[in-house]
Parts: C-alpha cells; structure tokens; sequence
C-alpha cells in the first residue's frame, strides 16, 4: 500500500465529524473574511483560529510537507517581486514614510513597505491551513451527499466524489504507463528537445486514455446495473444529519466574516489597517 | 417439471448496430426458477452477449437490433427498461477492484438502495442483514480497496444481493482471482443459491466452476448454443475441446489412458467420477510411458541476490528473496495475490531500487544503469496490451523503442520486420492496431519489446482473461520463442500455465519465497498449495483414487506426454 500523501484520511476527531457542506460553509466564510482585508490584526485572528483546528483534526507534518514547500517558495518569490515592482507601494497606501535604510535608488525600505508586504504574506498564508483542513478532513461521498442536501443536483454530486475517488487509480495507472514507457526508451527528463518532450508526453497519455475509457465503461455499467439514475432523488447511506456543532461552527465563521466587514468599513474605513497615523 | 419459468429465449437474436452480423443467432433457451446454470463458450462466442441480454445492459447500453422474444421473470426485455429488470436480475461483473463506489463497505452494498431512495434507517438495516450473510458484517467501515480479493468478491455480491433479486449472474467471476479465492467465491455462489435463486454464472474455466455442482452447462459458439445439458453428459460427449472450452484435466489424463467416458461415470466432479472400470488403464498407461527426466546444466543468468523492500517502511513486501534464473529456461513465479510477485518484477527491470539486496546479471551489478539501458537486457510485457500501445500503426509502435535510441532507418526496419515475422505479424506491418483481436494486440506488446533484443523477457500475467485457445496461441508463440534460446520469466496464478508450459517454478507469498522447485511438484504438494492460495492439481487426485503408486510421477509423466500430444498436433 502507498502511503496516502494528499487525500482523504479516516479520522474521529471534531473536524472530521463535521458535515462536509458545514466545512464547505466554513471554509468559504474565512477565505472570504481573509480576502476582502489588509487587517493584519484580523489575519492574524483567523490564522490562529485554523492552525489550531489543525491541530484538533490531527494532521500531521509529513502530510502537508512538500505543499508547505512550494507554498513557501512561491510566497517568497512573490515577496521580493511584489518589493521589485512597487517598493513604496505601503508609502502610497498609508500615507506616511518611515525610511529604515536606502539600497539603491528608489529603492528604500520603508516600515510602511514592510508592513504592508508582511500582512500580503500573511494573508495568502492563512489561506493554506483552511484549504488544507477541508480536504484533509472531508470524506468525497460524505461531501457529496451533504452537498446534495443543499440543493446541488445529484448526479453532479457523484461526478464530484467519483472523481476524488478513482483520482488515486488513474494517478496508479500513469506511473505504471510512464515507467513501462521509460523502459522502451522514452526519456522523460529535461535532457531531451522540447518538441521531443511534447511527443513523448503522448507516449503516456494515449495508453492512459485508453486505460481511463476502459475503466469508464465499466463504471458505468456497473452504475447502470445498480439502478444509478432511476429516480429524480436518491438518499445517501453515510449522510450525516447537520448537528448543533455544525450550525455552530458555520454561525462563528459567519461572524468572523461580518466583523471583518464591520471593521472595514467602521473602523478602519478601507481595505487597510493603518498603524501609522 | 412443473417448475416456473424465469428465463425465455425464443427465437431470439441480436446484432450490434457497430457490427455488421449478428452477434446472437435463433437462441431457444428456458431457465428455470431455483436452476444453476453455466454458460461457457470461447471469447467471441456470443456467451457475454447472451448474459447482456439477460441484464438489460443489451439493448439498453449496447444498442443494436433485436429479433425474437426474450421473457426476464415474465418481463419481455426490450420493452422494458434497465431499471425494471436490475430488480429482477441481479449481475456481479468481472474486476471487482474498478466498481467499487462506495469509501467504505458499508456505502458500497448500499448503493443501489440509495438509487431506490430507501430511508437511511432501513437502509442500514438491509445492509447490516446482508453483511452478515456473506460474512462481511465486522468490515463494514472498511475501505473495499484494501480488502482481500475473496473479501470484495463478498462486497461485489451483496451490492447486489440487498435489492432482493431473484436471478444472480456472475459474468467471468474467476478471472483475476488465485486459484484459491477462485475455489471459495465458487463455494460461497454456492451457499447462496436457494430454489428460489436463479443463479447464471458465464466462465471459460470449467473445471474451477465445476469445483461446486452445478445443474446444466450451455456451450455457445459463434452465436448458437451446440449443447445444453447436464455435465455429465456435456462432459462425456467430449466436445468441449473442439469449441475452445478446457476440459477438466483429469478426464484428458484418463483419455490419454484409453479409457471411454460415458455419462454414467458422473465424469463432472472427480469426487462422484468413478475410476473403477479405468484404473487398469491408468496404471498400465502411467507404467508404459513414466520417465525421469535427467538433469540439464543450464548457465546462471541472472542473480537475486538477498532482495528486501517496503513500500513504507512498516510492512514488508519482500523479504530477504534470493533466486537464480538460468539461461534458456521458461520458469513461473507464482503465489498469493498481492504477495508481491509484481513488486519482485518491477525490482530486477529497475523501476524501484530494493531496499537491501541487488541483482546482478553476469555477473554484473544492474544497479548502475537507468530503467531504459536495463530495458535492453530484461523486457518486461505488462498485463493490460492498452497500458503500452501508443501509436496508431503496428510498425510504429514496434518501431518506437529502436526510434528513441536513434538507430539507423534501415536498421530498424530490418529489425521490426524481423521481430514481425517471429511474432506472426508479417503480414499486418500496415495496420492500424485498432483492427487487431486481444491476442494479436498482446503480441504487438511483446514485439515491440523483443526488437529491443532483451536477454530476458518477462511477462507480467501473459495469459489473463484469455479463452483457451486465446491462451494456447500466445502460450506456444512463447514456448516458440523459448525454444529459440529466449529465456521467458512469467508472473501468473494461472495453474494450467505453470504446470504445462513452464519446468520451474518459484512460489511467493507473503514477501517470503516458498518454494523454489520443479512447477508440477509445486502443484502435488497440499501444504505448499494452501499457503500460497494455489490449487491442488485434479491429476494428483486422480492418480491417488486411481491408486498409482507414485502420483508425483504420474503428474510428471502426464505433462511430458501431454506437450507431445499437442507437439503433434502442430
């Protein structure tokens, strides 16, 4: 058995008995509140609030490790572009110039380009924890009952949780093809030409396809012969009915995202958190 | 009788609208209430289609043109619909491992309950019920992926049993199995079937079905049903052979003897098969034609040496497999599904470093050279043709391992032309491979890694879902090429294989090797067998109730004078 890096894992813990559509909720409150601010102090709120569900669903470092990775780099490369572009961007937002020391030129860093650059950092990094808990913890056929619940058509339910569920078996299937292709002589590396490189990608993606077309029909034949389809409704073996929980922790996320509204337009009376006044 | 009717066929026929016969011809068939039938027929026969026809998936999912009448519990098929007839008919399809719905058993059986919205409660009711009959109940929270391969032919069927059916068709329920969760899923179809049940079950693998009894065998054949009776007298006529279907083999060992097989002998299990008036033969037959064999010298070719590996770290998949493949040889690596017979594969063609160990071929440590120079000594053919057909020409796609190494256009010419006309495949250089059969697709696979020139071939299940004589063709295209000095490895748990085509055999289970030693002796050993979910061969009973003194050599001599039969007969 492979270890599973990035799926599903079969958890009791508070987050894992949640609904899936009471996290969908959730998770679309915060990274709204997390998206309409520059509050730092907000950010920062929310931030805390989902690393410790993190913690309370149990998930581990080594799952999350190389996301983490090229999450960090990318947030990195964006820091020192975001300096390149616009090094007095925080000096045009908040209105003031704090100047610690000059490089060259134009270039100065200013306190205010600092904060200002640190809260962006820290606003795409407070994404990541929420997205991550939501697929970490959320069963696919769970969700797409619960998602059924709320109205969304079935059969766009199953196509939903199918997906998740035979993603591993194609990803199975591509590693088998490419290695079988390896063999043959196909080089897959950076070595070869890039129109070389376009052809050999077909090497594994027109076995791949027939592989998937073969599977598909099985499916659905076995989808068909189960009655898939019959009825305009169908009910679901692992719905889970919303609990008081859910309807709770839907109301928290609700109001952390009108408090993030309320302090943006009656406190801070814009997008920004200004210290500097 | 004055049983009830489930099943009419009358006149009935059918033709796929893609095709331009028809598939089905004048079908006259009645099934009756409680009856456990076999339908067996070679691939191509019509027998699938006849069972597609019974579900409703024709003309429902396969459309095509239907004439004649067929009557499903008093239901006429083609005016009826899928969904009526999936709560009279009940089908278990092949591959149970890619119908999986469900993230847990539990939600797997329940699925067609849910199509049918069946209240929460209840359902979990009917469920638990259900689980309990074919003993599933404690795994209902599993994953179905990670269960046995017995295990998820029980989920396989419960999902279909919860919808209370009357009839239960089992379409090829052997293929992909071991030989000894083949053995149980025929014991369990056999627990369920009541007076009430219905049960079809459509395999080529006749003596494995026959394992348990069942009340007649239908023969099809090019879209005409050639016989339908019980299996002693389908048995006796002796006509299964002639239609590409195997007969059991202790009743080819007993006609190799001389003995008449009439209906009387009950020749359909070899428990009820009564040897009595045959046992001189047998005994005469085995003292006239028994030889040892001597001993050949072959070179080393290939080492295993002390090879571990796990794919995380906590289970171990192989553990401490040393073994030695010699030059010219055929040998077969067998065992327990999932015992990590594929992983040992991947291992000596490099595509994953072992944990400890290495492998050495002349002498030589392979670990130094990349997945495609291994290629060129060891060729590995995988199981499924469509995992390795890229192009769309036959002479492209051989062509394309000697194109990426950038040889000379002539030179690779002369060598797919070559390899063509050792794989018989002359004549269709200018086809596209779509117009191939399964068979001839399976031997573009294996051209197009020939023309690389391994010393080594290895193939990964080389026979699978293939009718028997499907099977013969690639197994004496195989044999041909051994012969020719290609030493041949092949992974199977194919019992028939092992025994007929290849001298050695080495027995994997568990990450442990078991046995390494001569494959019919493999096969005559109970304990061996049992440990590895392999079968015992139906020839070794049957020298024991024939009363032979040495039934090992008796199975050894079976096999020398059963390649010179079929020698002969080429």
């Amino acid at each position: 058995m492979k270890v599973k890096l990035f799926s599903y894992s079969q958890l009791d813990t508070f987050v894992h008995r949640l609904s899936g559509v009471s996290k969908l909720f959730c998770f679309l409150f915060l990274t709204t509140a997390i998206m309409l601010t520059y509050d730092i102090r907000i950010i920062v709120c929310i931030m805390i609030l989902s690393l410790i569900m993190m913690k309370i669903s149990k998930i581990q470092f080594k799952q999350i490790k190389t996301m983490l990775i090229y999450v960090g780099l990318f947030l990195l490369f964006n820091f020192i572009l975001t300096y390149v572009v616009e090094p007095e961007y925080g000096v045009k937002i908040y209105g003031t110039k704090h100047v610690l020391f000059s490089i060259v030129g134009r270039y100065t860093v200013t306190q205010e380009q600092l904060f200002y650059q640190m809260t962006k950092f820290m606003k795409y990094l407070s994404v990541i924890p929420l997205g991550i808990i939501f697929v970490l913890t959320t069963n696919p056929s769970e969700f797409a009952s619960s998602l059924n619940g709320v109205g969304v058509s079935y059969k766009i339910c199953t196509a939903l949780s199918l997906t998740l569920r035979y993603f591993p078996d194609v990803a199975r299937d591509y590693t088998t093809i490419s290695l079988a292709q390896q063999a043959r002589g196909i080089e897959m590396s950076a070595k070869a030409k890039f129109t070389d490189r376009i052809k050999r990608v077909a090497a594994i993606l027109i076995p791949l396809i027939m592989t998937t077309m073969d599977r598909v029909e099985l499916i659905s034949n076995a989808m068909d012969l189960r009655g898939y389809g019959k009825n305009k409704k169908r009910t679901w073996y692992s719905q889970k009915p919303l609990k008081t929980a859910d309807y709770i922790s839907m109301a928290v996320s609700l109001l952390v995202l009108i408090g993030s509204l309320y302090v943006r337009f009656y406190i801070n009376h814009s997008m920004f958190y200004n210290p500097f006044i | 009788m004055d049983k009830k009717v489930v099943i009419e066929f009358s006149n009935f026929g059918f033709q796929y609208f893609s095709q331009s016969e028809p598939t089905l011809h004048d079908i006259n068939l009645k099934i009756y209430e409680g009856e456990k039938i076999l339908i067996a027929g070679p691939s191509g026969s019509g027998k699938s289609t006849l069972g597609n026809c019974i579900n409703g998936l024709i003309p429902f999912a396969y459309k095509g043109k239907i004439t004649g009448s067929l009557k499903v519990a008093g239901i006429e098929t083609k005016s009826a619909s899928l969904f009526k007839l999936s709560t009279k008919v009940g089908t278990v399809l092949q591959d149970s491992d890619g119908q999986f719905f469900g993230l847990n058993v539990g939600e797997d059986i329940a699925f067609s309950l849910e199509n049918d919205m069946v209240p929460q409660e209840e359902m979990k009711q009917k469920v638990e019920k259900i689980a309990e009959i074919v003993d599933m109940k404690d795994h209902l929270q599993n994953d179905p992926h990670a269960l046995s391969g017995g295990q998820k032919q029980r989920v396989s069927l419960a999902g279909v049993m919860v919808d209370d059916v009357d009839i239960l068709l089992f379409d090829e329920p052997l293929a992909n199995l071991d030989p000894k969760t083949g053995k149980t899923a025929i014991e369990l179809i056999d627990q369920i079937a009541n007076e009430n049940r219905t049960i079809i079950i459509i395999e080529h693998r006749l003596e494995d079905v026959l394992h348990r009894s069942v009340d007649r065998i239908i023969l099809v054949d090019e879209g005409r049903i050639i016989i339908d009776d019980t299996p002693d007298v389908v048995l006796a006529s002796g006509i299964l052979a002639k239609y590409g279907v195997r007969e059991p083999l202790y009743m080819t060992a007993a006609k190799y003897a001389g003995a008449v097989i009439t209906p009387q002998m009950h020749p359909a299990s070899l428990d009820t098969f009564d040897v009595s008036s045959m046992k001189d033969r047998i005994l005469s037959w085995y003292e006239a034609n028994h030889i040892r064999e001597k001993q050949k010298h072959l070179k080393e070719m290939l080492k295993i040496e002390d090879i571990c590996y796990s794919y995380d770290g906590v289970k171990t998949v192989l553990n401490h497999i040393n073994a030695s493949v010699y030059e010219g040889e055929m040998l077969s690596i067998v065992g327990k599904n999932g015992a990590g017979k594929t992983t040992l594969a991947s291992i000596v063609c490099g595509f994953i470093k072992p944990d400890e160990g290495r492998i050495m071929m002349d002498e030589e440590d392979l670990s130094k050279y990349t997945i495609s120079e291994r290629a060129e000594k060891i060729g590995i053919v995988m199981q499924n043709p469509n995992q390795m057909i890229s192009k769309t020409m036959i002479f492209d796609e051989v062509a394309l391992g000697l194109k990426v190494r950038n040889i000379p256009e002539e030179e690779i010419k002369k060598r797919v032309y070559d390899v063509l006309k050792i794989c018989g495949l002359y004549e269709f250089r200018n086809w596209p491979v779509s117009a191939l059969s399964f068979g001839q697709k399976k031997r573009v696979t294996i051209a197009s890694i020939l023309v690389l020139n391994p010393q080594i071939l290895i193939l990964d299940e080389p026979t699978a879902g293939q009718d028997y004589h499907h099977y013969s063709e690639i197994m004496e295209f195989l044999k041909t090429l051994n012969e020719n000095g290609q030493t041949i490895i092949m992974i199977t748990h194919d019992m028939h294989l092992m025994l007929e085509y290849t001298d050695r055999a080495i027995v994997i289970t568990d990450g442990q090797k078991l046995a390494d030693e001569k494959a019919f002796a493999v096969l005559c050993d109970t304990e061996l067998t049992e440990k590895a979910n392999l079968k015992e061969t139906s020839l070794f009973a049957l020298a024991n109730k024939a009363g032979v003194s040495d039934p090992l050599g008796f199975v050894e001599c079976f096999i020398h004078y059963d390649r010179k039969e079929r020698e002969n007969e080429g």
